[in-house]
């Protein structure tokens, strides 16, 4: 199939929208399901205070957070897909100015600036930004378009430690039990904290951000890493940090894991914390037309 | 105890406040940023807004720009207002309070030992809002009455006309109480025994 530049440009701009308006259904279950257990009273009244502000969002058609985030989209491409004039700069070119378009016609504050000069464009755009990764899929037709608004407050909190591997499993379980202890409240807890482990340094930093936008109720395909994510889901929760750090068992939804082959030399782990503002959407492009989700 | 407060505010009313306390918010907040205070206190800028006795809350706002009125008289509506990481702006607390008079941050997820310091040799309070709740917190703003050090947009110095703006929770006030630090010191606490449920061996 054919997929015209200002499909994907239109697509582009309403994720970006959605995304910031609607939290995805497991995250609504997240937060009822902690709601459920929280023993501290502090840490019900701000469980409470997050649900409400669920339905406020929904019921005034605003925005769930205010801060905007760095713009990410995940674009997977089926079989037999061309994109406008055929060649993948058309789509990324689309992708850009339907992220501008959104910023610019709802409008949504420009979060970005250029890292030395500080301006802000105002078109939540510039350099490298917005974040666009491309994959293929032989299994599917269409294209899939996934959006996620990142935010800062969890965003400045990542972590990578190029362990020993003579310090094995145990320096990775220390090192995720650290984070969350210097995170404290600072991330929004609470959180999905994203546990990068093995590859190269880069891709042990980009599978933790993986882990930490992956919906809630997903596991780690890798059987030890899965048995890895309930436990460190368990231990985190005893610390107390709390919902926004004041406090209780609910500091994280899960701890979710990714895991890569890596070097006989390396035991590379990373954490990425999403906030409990965990917001993503989906696109799904066919035929058919197009059809949105999470 | 609950405060309901006019600002501005006088010491005294500040240093009734207590951690765990709970404050509702009236009439006039400031919306102060990163760069805001970047531009005041390393780059020599000023404002003529007078802060003091106020609240600053740590925001940057979603807004939309419209016809200046006398509901909306700097052009600007808001859309969206919440309140980001306090953390970062963690070394202008002094300056905020001894150069400005600022009694009240509003923020989320807490300041750290200068702010504390500050907030005990000045007379102030660190107020906790909940972080990612803009769309309820939204709902409490009546207007945007003025705007100062545009240039910065969206990290103006923003000035608003509030209602019942809150409960926000007393998190660190001027008598050495923080809430953050006690939760860290508890949680720190827990280290060893979370790590003995994970079966790490400590060498």
């Amino acid at each position: 199939m054919r997929i015209d530049a200002k499909t994907i440009e239109d697509v582009a701009k309403e994720l970006y929208i959605r995304a910031l308006k609607i939290l995805p259904p497991d995250v609504k279950r997240g937060f009822d399901r902690l709601a459920a257990s929280e023993t501290s009273s502090t840490g019900q009244n701000v469980l409470g205070t997050m649900i409400k502000n669920i339905t406020v969002a929904e019921a005034t058609d605003n925005l769930l957070c205010q801060d905007t985030g760095i713009p990410i989209y995940n674009v997977t491409v089926g079989r037999g897909v061309e994109f406008g004039g055929g060649d993948g700069t058309a789509l990324k070119a689309a992708i850009r100015l339907g992220c501008e378009r959104a910023t610019r016609e709802h409008p949504l504050r420009s979060s970005i600036v250029h890292p030395l000069t500080r301006k802000n464009e105002h078109t939540s755009c510039g350099i490298g930004v917005p974040v666009i990764h491309i994959d293929h899929a032989d299994t599917s037709e269409g294209v899939k378009v996934e959006m996620i608004p990142k935010g800062s407050g969890s965003e400045n909190n990542s972590w990578l430690k190029m362990a020993l591997p003579a310090d094995g499993v145990d320096a990775i379980k220390t090192f995720v039990v650290d984070c969350v202890l210097d995170a404290g409240g600072k991330t929004c807890p609470p959180t999905i904290i994203g546990v990068g482990i093995g590859g190269t340094a880069d891709l042990c930093v980009h599978l933790a951000k993986i882990a930490a936008t992956r919906a809630l109720g997903t596991e780690c395909a890798d059987a030890d890493g899965a048995r890895l994510e309930s436990e460190l889901s368990e231990a985190v929760n005893m610390l107390g940090v709390g919902p926004q750090g004041l406090g209780g068992d609910s500091t994280a939804f899960a701890v979710h894991v990714e895991l890569a082959a890596t070097h006989i030399t390396m035991n590379p782990v990373a954490v990425n914390m999403q906030c409990h503002s965990a917001r993503r959407a989906s696109a799904t492009i066919t035929d058919a037309g197009v059809t949105y989700g999470f | 105890m609950h405060h309901d407060l006019t600002t501005p505010i006088t010491e005294s009313q500040v240093r009734a406040l207590r951690i765990d306390d709970t404050v509702t918010l009236q009439k006039t907040l400031y919306g102060i940023r990163d760069a805001t205070q970047i531009a005041m206190f390393d780059r020599g800028r000023t404002t003529r807004f007078d802060l003091a006795g106020h609240a600053v809350i740590h925001t940057a706002p979603n807004v939309k720009k419209v016809a200046p009125s006398a509901q909306d008289p700097t052009g600007y509506a808001p859309v969206c207002i919440g309140t980001t990481t306090s953390a970062r702006m963690e070394r202008f607390t002094r300056p905020l309070m001894q150069d400005y008079g600022v009694r009240l941050i509003i923020g989320k997820g807490g300041m750290g030992a200068a702010s504390l310091a500050a907030f005990g040799a000045l007379g102030g309070a660190y107020l906790a809002i909940i972080g990612g709740t803009a769309a309820l917190e939204t709902t409490w703003i009546e207007a945007i009455e003025d705007v100062d050090l545009d240039d910065l947009n969206p990290e103006s110095l923003w000035r608003f006309r509030i209602r019942d703006f809150g409960p926000l929770r007393v998190a660190m006030d001027s008598h050495r109480g923080s809430l953050y630090d006690a939760v860290d010191v508890k949680a720190r606490d827990k280290r060893a025994a979370v790590l003995a449920t994970l079966g790490v061996k400590s060498r």
